[in-house]
């Protein structure tokens, strides 16, 4: 659906993509400021922030290549290469390590065939180990994408994994109906 | 009191509908707000708050109508930040007050906002909370419909509005300093205090950043007074805390308690102790960044800021964080070690290397390779790091490290090979080790 806006970079971002990137630009205070959740509209449709993306975003908001490859490069969720379709981030941090995160880690080792931090032949899957995801006390858990898996087991796993290989990702425990079950006190 | 009426924060949390403006009004939501703005001036709300003793619940433990204070009076341009990075392994409150009551917060945002004169606030949510993002800026998109933002809000010439700024996975963010320049468009890296971000903060202009959890208590403080909210907790440790239970307890979650309950009695009737089977080993009580207490010591402890500072930790973000016996301590401080070492923003030399050098040296124990030298070296890396930085983030790292060392010396000693030739090691930072 998306169609060449810029010529000289030849960076298609949709038409909705550059609406979004110009209410942002007129929302925050500065145009410098606007560049992460500007970085944010691109990494949503591509997955990463090509050097055209950058070249946009150099014009867009008026910064230098160099200050934009800074950010770029600084926070670990921003990409600059394409990613495999589905990046499965696992928790590896304190609180998942005390509650089981090693056995799942290990499962989605051999399910996936990969160890972590390595991508499938046919770049289906990534397997990375990340730092707490906030569900500390509903771990082991792991991240795809904006959807959070908890109270992972093996068998969890697997039903996520067939379902991926359908290309269904299936729904994630923070999804709005399955609030209530939550554990508070 | 039953437990039900400590609920200030979490009243709304089992509510599958707690998210709902209409909820959160039904409930008298908001009225805080309206008295705020109609009947108080930013003077009275910052002294109601600094009288309640509420103290910031993002881990220093500040009195946040103190640091309300600090704006330059009259100051023309103001900013608020609301500090939802929740990065603190072990932490994860901050999501429920957003996810299940964002209402709560965006009220006591909005006062707080007027309390210090702020017309522009960002609700910075950690990168990871993608699918919380959406969630907040729906309730910021009722509230806007509602008139409880934008313009003229409830008519009373006060002007407010709310940006989400999403993160991007970066611990250091959390950091105030890190977190405005990362909104400011920059990379996370902190900056060195003084100025204080009250004098000098986003575009070089007074802001203030509070957790979400401090900002969430404001509205409460407000409808019943300081007087109310000091019933709960102690004379130091006021109100209500929420904390975050990781490990094999029975009943891991978030839990509202008051501040001063014995923690003996927050693990058996709260957490149901451990699961069958394990026995408590120890616990990281305030988040990971915080020494760890063996069991021994922490059942004797009461959780409020005095009792805990007194037994050799800290209260912290109240990221719990229990250990069992089955734990080997060696393995789960070389877990955090990586953790601080990825996290470091490298700005300063003893953070970067030092937060490396412990990983390793950690490593190289694990690996059978260490000798009686190294563990001494560890104490000596963590020397050059304390108190030697810009931001407490090399401490945080040195916090745990050592408590670990002092409190489970058996078990890195274990570790150490009697036949290892006993190389010359030469002190951190000069020398080569490894
Ligand atoms: C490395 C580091 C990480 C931090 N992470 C957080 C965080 O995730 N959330 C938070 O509220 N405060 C965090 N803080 C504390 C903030 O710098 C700041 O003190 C706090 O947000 C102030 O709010 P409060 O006074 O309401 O607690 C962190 C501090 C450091 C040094
Ligand atoms: S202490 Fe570490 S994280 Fe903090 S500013 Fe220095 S290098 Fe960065
Ligand atoms: S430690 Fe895994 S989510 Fe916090």
């Amino acid at each position: 659906m998306s169609k060449p806006l810029d010529e000289q970079t030849g960076f298609t971002l949709s038409a909705a993509g550059v609406g979004q990137i110009d209410a942002l630009i007129r929302r925050y205070p500065t145009k410098a400021s606007a560049l992460m959740p500007c970085i944010w509209v691109i990494m949503d449709e591509f997955g990463h922030v090509s050097e055209a993306g950058v070249d946009f975003l150099t014009r867009k908001l008026e910064l230098t290549r160099a200050r934009i490859y800074e950010v770029l490069t600084f926070y670990t969720m921003f990409r600059t290469e394409p990613q495999a379709e589905y990046t499965l981030q696992v928790c590896h941090n304190i609180s998942c390590h005390v509650m089981g995160a090693r056995p799942v880690i290990a499962h989605l080792e051999k399910r996936l065939g990969i160890r972590l931090g390595e991508t499938t032949p046919d770049r289906k899957f990534a397997l990375e180990g990340v730092e707490c995801l906030g569900a500390c006390g509903l771990g082991p858990c792991l991240q795809l994408g904006k959807h959070l898996y908890e109270h992972l087991t093996s068998e969890k796993i697997d039903d996520l994994l067939d379902s991926l290989r359908k290309g269904v990702v299936p729904r994630a425990d923070t999804d709005r109906e399955s609030q209530a079950g939550g554990e508070t006190s | 009191m039953s437990p039900s009426d400590y609920k200030i924060l979490s009243k709304r949390f089992d509510r599958p509908d707690g998210h709902l403006l209409s909820v959160y009004e039904a409930d008298g939501g908001y009225k805080a707000l309206r008295m705020a703005l109609t009947s108080l001036k930013p003077k009275e709300i910052r002294d109601v708050v600094k009288d309640a003793g509420l103290r910031g619940r993002g881990g220093a433990g500040f009195p946040t109508g103190v640091k309300w204070g600090f704006v330059p009076e009259g100051s023309e341009e103001v900013y608020f930040f609301v500090n939802a990075d929740e990065s603190e392994p072990g932490t994860f409150k901050d999501r429920y007050l957003l996810d299940y009551d964002p209402h709560q917060t965006l009220e006591g945002t909005i006062i707080s906002c007027f309390a210090v004169q702020a017309k522009l606030a960002f609700i910075y949510i950690r990168g990871e909370f993608g699918w919380l993002v959406d969630r907040v800026q729906a309730a910021v998109d009722e509230a806007y419909a509602a008139g409880y933002l934008g313009k003229n809000i409830l008519g009373s010439g006060f002007d407010l509005e709310v940006i989400v700024h999403k993160g991007a996975g970066a611990y250091i963010c959390g950091e105030e300093t890190g977190l405005i320049n990362s909104v400011e468009g920059l990379k996370g890296q902190p900056k060195i205090k003084p100025p204080f971000p009250a004098v000098s903060g986003f575009l070089d202009k007074p802001t203030i950043v509070n957790n979400v959890e401090s900002v969430a208590s404001v509205p409460y403080i407000i409808n019943y007074g300081a007087e109310a909210y000091k019933k709960f907790g102690t004379e130091k440790s006021c109100g209500t805390k929420l904390w975050s239970v990781s490990g094999p307890v029975k009943k891991p979650g978030v839990y509202e308690i008051p501040l001063g309950m014995a923690f003996r009695e927050f693990f058996h009737d709260y957490l149901g102790g451990m699961v069958d089977g394990e026995e408590l080993k120890a616990v990281i009580v305030g988040g990971s960044s915080v020494p760890v207490l063996p069991a021994a010591e922490i059942m004797n402890c009461n959780l409020d800021y005095e009792s805990l500072a007194n037994a050799g930790t800290m209260l912290g973000s109240g990221g719990m964080i229990v250990i069992p016996q089955s734990s080997d301590m060696v393995e789960l401080i070389q877990v955090l070690m990586h953790f601080y070492f990825d996290e470091s923003c490298g700005q300063c030399t003893p953070c970067r290397e030092g937060t490396g050098w412990l990983h390793k040296i950690v490593k190289k124990l694990r690996r059978g390779e260490g000798t009686a030298a190294d563990i001494d070296l560890l104490g000596h890396v963590c020397d050059g790091m304390a108190g030697l930085t810009i931001c407490p983030l090399a401490d945080a790292a040195v916090m745990p490290m050592r408590s670990f060392i002092d409190k489970f010396r058996p078990e890195f000693e274990a570790l150490i090979q009697e036949t290892a030739p006993a190389e010359p090691v030469s002190r951190w930072p000069r020398g080569e080790q490894e």
